[in-house]
């Protein structure tokens, strides 16, 4: 019988929980690293068998670890994710964190992307024990323009984040930046094109949405069964893009009004391009990124955001000031498909029909920072 | 010289305290690494600057620069800033 794993890292370390097909019972493994700050706990889905987790311990550098035993035993990369020593009377930039871990194309073996805090793109080719920077953009002028300062990122700093491969193709890539936008390759990394049209930015400024440095999309995600279909949840609302299109259409307009469209997570459905899910969160005045009224729901699509379906039954249904960060909900990949979230405030919620149903997990975790699954 | 190892860095050495030697602190930060591979990153950043909150004292003195000039006979010690949560 399959087994179905999460992968949750906090920032106090990492657990893993794994249950049958039935979803019923969840039997947990952990902490590793406790203590640790684990920004992100990937399974390598081309082996079923290696993890890597990027890690930071309090005052520590940042470092990635890698299991070859599913969490059994772990040892420290060699060279971990770090930017180009700066010129003589250059400041540099350092790496804070390795926010986000994608492992490369299924016919690139032991080849991984990481997107860091601030904003840097690095690449290994040995399953994660050595990186070095990936492409041109680390050091581009422009880049750096369009990345911004420290000022400009999120609370924990700004990222390099949702890394994309398409499955068809190990050249073809995307990742977006908080701030800083969205970028394609479609030559292996070698050269990269903005992809903002259609986006919207903060209302109010005057700022010019032809420039990236406006632009903070939160999390991306490309559709397994339809790789030229891409959902975007961003700072400014929910988007989908069918390529060969070029420009973002925004399916959150058709949210409820008292709901709005502002989140940080997406997850799309493995078999069904036209099934997604978000978390709404609360982004009016000061931006409290909580559950919009403290009655927390996801919210799922069945037709690409043409309609939105709120999906809460077994959550809390007042005075729930939840917070899911954009790396915090996933799906997996069973029939009827299940669904995954962690808060900030450490509850881990599932639900066995495809968001019909939720119950609670696990709770008095740490800080959720990521949720990740796979089936074994 | 004698190195006082904190807790957070005793996975890499294993004891509290370390013998390393150079002429300079970042010499011995240098073969610190080399018989310990990893710990000067998560001390040291890549642009050569003192990680933010660690600070290493030399004969209980602060030291600010990794050119510093070193003894053989003196003490360093690695801490981690008292603050975050």
């Amino acid at each position: 019988m399959a087994t179905t794993v999460l992968l949750v890292s906090t920032r106090k370390g990492a657990w893993i929980f794994s249950a049958d097909t039935m979803r019923a019972t969840w039997a947990v493994n952990g902490p590793h690293f406790l203590g640790h700050i684990i920004n992100h706990l990937v399974l390598d889905p081309r082996d079923q068998i290696t993890l890597l987790a990027a890690a930071k311990t309090g005052h520590l550098g940042p470092t990635i670890f890698r299991s070859t035993d599913f969490g059994a035993t772990w040892q420290e990369a060699v060279q971990p994710p770090a930017f180009a020593k700066a010129a003589e009377g250059e400041a540099g930039r350092a790496v804070d964190h390795t926010f986000w871990l994608t492992p490369a194309h299924r016919d690139e073996p032991n080849v991984w992307y990481a997107g860091t805090s601030p904003q840097g793109l690095f690449r290994s080719a040995d399953g994660g024990m050595s990186w070095a920077p990936f492409s041109s953009i680390n050091d581009d002028p422009q880049y750096r323009q369009w990345m911004g300062s420290e000022k400009d990122g999120t609370p924990d700093g700004p990222k390099l984040h949702s890394i994309i491969v398409d499955p068809r193709d190990p050249e073809h890539l995307y990742f977006g930046m908080s701030g800083g936008g969205v970028h394609e390759s479609v030559d292996g990394g070698k050269t990269w094109r903005v992809l903002i049209s259609g986006m919207d930015v903060v209302d109010g400024f005057g700022f010019d949405a032809a420039n990236p440095t406006f632009h903070d999309p939160h999390c991306l995600r490309l559709c397994p069964s339809n790789p030229d279909r891409v959902y975007q949840q961003n700072h400014c609302g929910i988007y989908r893009l069918d390529r060969p299109a070029e420009s973002w259409v925004r399916i959150g307009r058709n949210m409820p009004e008292e709901v709005g469209d502002i989140g940080f997570p997406m997850t799309v459905h493995p078999r069904d391009d036209n099934m997604a899910w978000v978390f709404p969160m609360d982004g009016t005045q000061v931006w409290p990124r909580t559950s919009p009224e403290g009655r927390p729901a996801v919210y799922a699509t069945h037709d690409g955001g043409e309609t939105w379906q709120r999906q809460d039954a077994g959550m809390p249904k007042e005075q729930t000031w939840w917070t899911v960060k954009r790396q915090a909900m996933c799906c997996d990949s069973n029939d009827p498909l299940g669904l995954y979230f962690g808060t900030t405030s450490g509850e881990l919620w599932a639900s066995r029909n495809e968001g019909r149903n939720w119950e609670c997990i696990a709770r008095h975790l740490p800080e959720i920072y990521a949720v990740e699954t796979a089936v074994l | 010289m004698n190195v006082l190892i904190p807790s957070a860095l005793r996975s890499y050495t294993q004891s509290s305290q370390a013998k390393a030697c150079g002429a300079t602190l970042d010499d011995v930060l240098l073969d610190l690494d080399r018989q310990y591979p990893g710990i000067r990153f998560r001390v040291i950043d890549e642009q050569q600057r003192m990680r933010r909150h660690i600070r290493i004292f030399v004969n209980g003195v602060s030291a600010d620069a990794l050119s510093q000039t070193m003894q053989p006979c003196d003490e360093l010690v690695i801490v981690q800033a008292l603050s975050g949560g």
